[in-house]
């Protein structure tokens, strides 16, 4: 499959290509190429340790690869600073919530809106309509409308895993990465955040690490199951559940 | 900016604020003190633009510096450079060997006035040099560090030397810069003398000025999208980074704003105090201006102004009867600061004193009310 994939990359949101990092000698990712696709949900699994959020690491810029290409829409993004990688398009959630505690859900959602980055811009920056109906619009999908006041530290875990997924929206990203979005939460929650990320990722691509095997099951077009910093199986969930190597990797532990 | 701009950018607590503080020091202190008082309190407000300066830096952006004093005494310097020149006129200096330059050059066997020192002869190239000298200084630091994301103790640390080299620098280069004693016996600025009582008078008033000019820069910045990016960054500052801002640029900027108003600060000094030396720049001086930051509240830049007058004053008393016991007392000080109240004094200002005077406000309006009613005296109990 990669080799009729690879001809015609361009096509792919995200291509990455021999991606290898290694930590003092220790390649906690080791030669892995995927492709995803425009509106394609893809979830990584694999068990702890198998380098699954190293792999948004070297994505979004905040680890360096050592080898190996990772392109998106056709640019490669290795040799792209953090804040470059994010205007190209690209939104990544980490793995423990991830808001600014001291600030309001409001300021949280706005300093987020993709406008006024510069030290100039910040300073000069307007509270006007258009950023105050973003931020509504956003806190309204992400169940906050009656919190946007409230100081975001005093949010609930699983009100706050929905704060950062909405800070990344409000930047309307084309390709979105979730590091275990519903880790944490209780099972209304993760059932509610399965809807929410069913509706928020029509018309973009998204990269979902996930353990929940459920929650996996309701949003994943497709499965990579990652194990010792390399691919082990892709393909849909179906498949992937009765691959021999799955299992013996997923019942051997 | 319409009305509501003006609120979000001054609510009514930090107005009253600002209004009392413009009290204290235009009306309450020049009233209420002599000349030699005022002065000294004058030269204590200088280091409260240190203060104002490190509130956001290290309270807000979470940058600590320990070597604000290298902006301070730059600024200080760049101002006495061109003091000293005026007053070093041939004829004031005449039994020199060579006339017409510095005391101190004559002294170090120096006979003619270093390139650099060529700019201080006017003073428009002076006052600019005293904006663009440290900030551009700070500038370089900040690039060196922030773009490397050096932080934290690294860079606290790495302030505290910078701050001993230029001292040494200074002491060391005595034909350059005065050595230890510093640039001293300044006199005159433009002709106008500077050591008479009317103009320190009118100095404190434009010390005074020149502070509210960058308080109100600071509350700006304070309730800009960038104070808040600040806070944002000393909380998460990889959410910052991975929201699309480049972290370094926001650090490099908070960090030239504290240096600007430091260099602000230190001219000041030296046109009311009348010298400037590298007892100012070194480490010692630039952890003192931390400590007035923390002890006014380093979240509070009024609170700052504060902070620095409450420990100037206690070290004039204090270091006047135990001067060898001061630095034991300051550094009591200021870990007894960090550890019961780590907001300072606008901290005990904010939970203790402010809501008993809403209280008593509310009450005092709630008599009021009733007394207004007079059927209310009779319904009430
Ligand atoms: N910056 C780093 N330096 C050294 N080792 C790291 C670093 N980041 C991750 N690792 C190691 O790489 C391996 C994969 O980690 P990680 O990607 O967090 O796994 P996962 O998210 O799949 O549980 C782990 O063994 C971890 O200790
Ligand atoms: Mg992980």
């Amino acid at each position: 499959m990669n080799a009729q994939t690879a001809a015609n990359n361009e096509d792919f949101v995200l291509s990455v290509e021999g991606l290898t990092v290694s930590f003092d000698g220790f390649k906690a990712v080791n030669d892995l190429s995927f492709y995803v696709e425009e509106n394609e949900i893809r979830v990584i699994i694999g068990p702890n340790g198998a380098g699954k959020t190293t792999v948004l690491d070297l994505i979004c810029g905040k680890t360096q690869a050592t080898e190996g290409s990772i392109k998106f829409r056709g640019k490669e993004l290795t040799k792209m600073s953090e804040h470059a990688i994010v205007h190209a398009g690209i939104g990544r959630k980490f793995q423990n919530p991830s808001i600014y505690e001291d600030l309001t859900v409001f300021e949280n959602l706005e300093i987020s809106f993709p406008r006024g980055h510069s030290v100039f811009g910040a300073l000069v920056f307007k509270r006007d309509a258009e950023v105050i109906a973003a931020v509504e619009e956003v806190a309204e999908t992400i169940f906050l409308s009656e919190d946007l006041n409230k100081t975001a530290g005093l949010l609930s875990h699983g009100q706050k895993q929905w704060l950062e997924i909405g800070m990344l929206l409000i930047q309307k990203p084309d390709l979105l990465m979730l590091d275990e979005p519903v880790a944490g939460m209780s099972v209304a929650e993760r059932k509610q955040t399965a809807e929410l990320l069913n509706r928020i990722t029509k018309g973009r691509s998204v990269v979902v690490i996930e353990h929940d095997m459920q929650f996996v099951e309701d949003i994943a077009h497709r499965v990579t199951v990652m194990h010792q910093g390399k691919v082990l199986s892709e393909g849909s969930m179906e498949r992937v559940k009765n691959d021999p190597k799955v299992i013996e990797v997923y019942l051997g532990h | 900016m319409s009305m509501q701009n003006i609120r979000a950018f001054m609510p009514r607590q930090d107005l009253i604020a600002f209004l009392v503080l413009a009290v204290v020091i235009f009306i309450a202190m020049p009233l209420a003190m002599d000349i030699f008082r005022l002065n000294l309190v004058g030269k204590y407000l200088t280091y409260a633009f240190v203060a104002v300066g490190l509130v956001l830096c290290w309270g807000y952006g979470g940058i600590l510096s320990l070597g604000q004093g290298v902006f301070f005494g730059l600024g200080g310097y760049c101002m006495a450079m061109f003091l000293k020149l005026e007053s070093s006129t041939p004829e004031a200096t005449a039994i020199q060997s060579t006339p017409g330059i510095p005391d101190f050059m004559d002294w170090n066997q120096i006979t003619e006035i270093p390139w650099f020192w060529e700019p201080f002869h006017s003073l428009p190239l002076a006052l600019i040099a005293v904006l663009i000298v440290p900030t551009i200084f700070a500038y370089i630091i900040g690039v060196a560090m922030f773009k490397r994301r050096v932080g934290g103790v690294y860079f606290a640390i790495i302030t505290q030397a910078v701050a001993s080299i230029l001292t040494i620098l200074i002491i060391g280069q005595q034909g350059y810069t005065g050595g230890v004693n510093g640039i001293t016996d300044l006199r005159t600025l433009l002709g106008w003398d500077i050591r008479s009582d009317s103009a320190k008078y009118v100095l404190y008033f434009v010390n005074g000025i020149l502070l509210f000019a960058c308080l109100l820069f600071a509350q700006y910045v304070r309730k800009s999208k960038l104070g808040r990016i600040l806070l944002a960054m000393r909380e998460r500052e990889d959410r910052v980074r991975f929201t699309g801002y480049d972290v370094s640029n926001f650090k490099i900027f908070v960090f030239c704003l504290g240096a600007a108003f430091s260099a602000i600060g230190g001219a000041m000094f030296t046109l009311q105090v009348g010298f400037m030396s590298p007892s100012f720049v070194g480490i010692v001086p630039s952890i003192e201006m931390v400590i007035f930051c923390a002890v006014g509240g380093r979240m509070s830049i009024i609170g700052a102004v504060y902070g620095t007058l409450v420990v100037n004053w206690a070290k004039t008393s204090f270091s006047e009867s135990f001067p060898e016991l001061w630095l034991f007392a300051m550094g009591a000080l200021f870990i007894g600061v960090v550890m019961a109240f780590p907001s300072g004094l606008a901290g005990l200002y904010r939970n203790h004193v402010g809501p008993f005077i809403e209280k008593s406000y509310k009450r005092l309006r709630l008599s009021y009310e009733n007394y207004r009613k007079p059927d209310n005296l009779v319904t009430s109990d």
